[in-house]
């Protein structure tokens, strides 16, 4: 046991980490931003309010959003290696932009991510219910098809994009950049935060889920109620982070197998700390971005495209103690 | 397909008679692709396209003969050395050459040089990557996995230093990373030609010792065999023939799988002496004719490979969930 001791410690650190990583992420830019003449002078704290404050509000709400679908989805696919950018939810997501960038050009954002919401839902529900049908003493085979289903997807997007002189743009739908955030240009995140709220809401009814269809309804819960919004969650979280700042990989996949094997699987208990060591990750993966070349910026898909697939293998290969 | 399936071997003139078809076919395939649609300056024309047809073959051959081999030391038939990221991980070996020796140092370096540092530095890798993962007999559908996860890192590993160069070296780099068939560098086809013919001779040699290593690795040290030995040697022969294919034509996903496949279907024999060559004939119709039928005007040649790959994908997914059942 001790679970619980250890999940405190783990709160506290990442607590004290976020801080810390926060007052970072709101000072390190390519313009010099001195703490001491924050006050005084009207410019910094022009740049402050515009870029620094959006761009890292918008991280955290990605950060624990995408960590927190990756959650829910886990739950309701049961299965500890699939997350919405290798099951083909971001890909459907992508592929609804493009569609309404192709026919309807002058859409609103709002309206694009709306369309994307629907897109990704289906394809994601198309994933579970293909899904499903796999047999569960094969936990490697679901994550496998959901990476040939979303690579069918993301193909097919890209060929599209490619027959209509569209790729540039379907690059930054499709690797995950924080730098273009300014204000007025990120506040569609905060459905995400609307999305996790919900999340919260049902995590007792979710945790149930994730013992099966016939032990959920034995134990009183609508299974397929709540396995639409399940999809709802994940579909909404993943398709306003494509469309504010492009898709993001691994986070939803690293971070709950990571909380998991410290904290267990009561999702009441560790939803707060998937959101908090997502949004820690995010951040962390977009600082070393903005540092690592600086002043130019690397995108913050491309680091978490390292630093994920690679705790992604030391999970497949490091089994955990306690079996 | 039961009776392919049981390992009831197929009589020897059968498999003998389909690789003289599929030999023949390939030939054919390849006039075809020569001889079709000649205009204007038939000389220039020629040389042209018997550059473009060398380039292919090399290419299909490489493809066909890594597949085979890995397949056998890997001991299962859906793997490919695409789908292990081995051609993700050559991608990587050229980005990290160039950030190494920065755009100019690269960019001026003798193509064979280049060559033959990225081919050295590819069989160091992936030796040190997959040899300890066949010792070890993961379970396949987790090696898949792996392969899958280690693409994608080479790849994103790739991008990140592809942002760390100078745009000029990133320009440089850029060709090498799309699959084209279109044209090849000559001096590379000569490297790449000799470097596919020796894999190739090679692999023939070896073709008995393939059949005892796809027996499996008990029964394999049982009859004698110093596996680890041969096991190392055929992967630095499957990495040298994926640097190669990859440098001419760019990654390939699913070609090599659907083209064993293929092969596997129509030889009915798991003995290496028929699986070689029929999958190296498959490999040349499959390409060349792809090649042939978009110049003939069934599309253009990035739709062709296009559909080449989609194919190869599902049959990636008939396969998986086949074995599965099975």
């Amino acid at each position: 046991m001790g679970g619980r001791a250890a999940s405190m410690r783990l709160v506290a650190g990442a607590l004290i980490s976020l801080l810390v990583l926060t007052l970072c992420s709101l000072f390190v830019g390519v313009s010099v931003l001195d703490p001491r003449h924050l006050i005084a002078d009207p410019d910094a704290m022009n740049l402050m309010l515009a870029s620094r404050v959006p761009r890292t509000l918008a991280i955290l709400l990605a950060g624990s959003g995408l960590a927190i679908a990756g959650l829910v989805m886990q739950t309701m696919a049961r299965n500890r290696f699939v997350e919405p950018s290798t099951a083909g939810t971001m890909q459907g997501a992508a592929l609804g932009i493009l569609l309404v960038t192709i026919f309807v050009p002058d859409a609103s954002v709002l309206a694009k991510a709306a369309i994307a919401t629907l897109t990704a839902l289906g394809t994601t529900s198309v994933f579970l219910a293909l899904a499903q049908r796999l047999p569960p003493t094969q936990p490697f085979l679901m994550p496998l098809f959901g990476l040939v289903y979303g690579g069918v997807i993301g193909a097919g997007v890209t060929y599209i994009a490619w027959q209509t002189d569209l790729l540039q743009l379907i690059e930054v739908w499709l690797n995950g950049e924080f730098s273009g955030v300014l204000r007025g240009r990120y506040e569609l995140l905060w459905i995400t935060a609307i999305c996790v709220a919900l999340a919260w809401y049902v995590a007792d009814r979710l945790t149930i889920m994730s013992l099966g269809r016939e032990a959920s309804v034995g134990l009183g819960v609508d299974y397929t109620r709540m396995l639409q919004l399940g999809l709802v969650i994940v579909s909404g979280v993943s398709a306003l982070t494509v469309v504010v700042v492009g898709a993001i990989p691994f986070v939803g996949l690293v971070v709950p197998a990571l909380v998991s094997r410290i904290a267990g699987d009561n999702l009441r208990s560790t939803i707060p700390l998937v959101g908090l060591i997502g949004t820690l990750l995010v951040l962390a993966c977009d600082i070393a971005g903005r540092l690592l070349r600086y002043p130019y910026e690397i995108p913050v898909g491309t680091v978490l495209g390292v630093v994920g697939a690679f705790a992604f293998l030391v999970i497949l290969h490091a089994r955990p103690r306690h079996g | 397909m039961a009776e392919a399936m049981a390992g009831t071997p197929a009589p020897p003139h059968r498999s003998r008679r389909m690789v003289v078809a599929t030999c023949a076919i390939a030939a054919a395939v390849c006039a075809l692709f020569l001889f079709t649609g000649l205009r204007g300056n038939i000389g220039f024309v020629l040389g042209l396209r018997l550059s473009q047809l060398i380039g292919l073959v090399q290419v299909a051959v490489s493809i066909a003969i890594s597949t085979v081999v890995f397949q056998t030391i890997t001991g299962n038939r859906i793997l490919s050395p695409s789908i292990m990221g081995l051609d993700a991980l050559y991608l990587f070996c050229q980005t990290a050459l160039v950030f190494a020796m920065g755009g100019f140092g690269y960019a001026t370096l003798p193509p064979s040089w280049k060559f033959f540092g990225e081919v050295a530095l590819m069989m160091a890798f992936s030796t040190v990557l997959f040899l300890p993962m066949l010792r070890r007999r993961t379970d396949m559908m987790l090696m898949i996995l792996t392969g899958f996860v280690l693409g994608f890192l080479f790849r994103s590993l790739s991008a990140l230093i592809a942002r760390l160069i100078d745009p000029n070296a990133f320009a440089v780099l850029q060709g090498a990373s799309f699959a084209s068939f279109q044209s090849f560098d000559d001096r590379l086809l000569v490297v790449g030609g000799v470097l596919t013919a020796c894999g190739t001779l090679f692999a023939w040699r070896v073709r008995h010792v393939l059949d005892v290593i796809a027996l499996g690795r008990d029964a394999a040290i049982g009859l004698g065999l110093d596996w680890n030995r041969w096991v190392t040697g055929l992967l630095l022969l499957v990495a040298a023939l994926v640097a190669t294919s990859t440098a001419l034509a760019g990654p390939l996903a699913f070609l090599g799988l659907l083209v064993v496949a293929l092969a596997e279907r129509l030889c009915a024999s798991q003995r290496h002496g028929i699986l070689l060559p029929v999958a190296a004939g498959v490999a040349i119709v499959v390409l060349v004719g792809a090649q042939t039928m978009a110049r003939m005007g069934f599309g253009s040649a990035v739709v062709v490979s296009v559909i080449v790959e989609f194919m190869g994908g599902f049959v990636f997914l008939a396969i998986l969930f086949a074995r599965r059942r099975g």
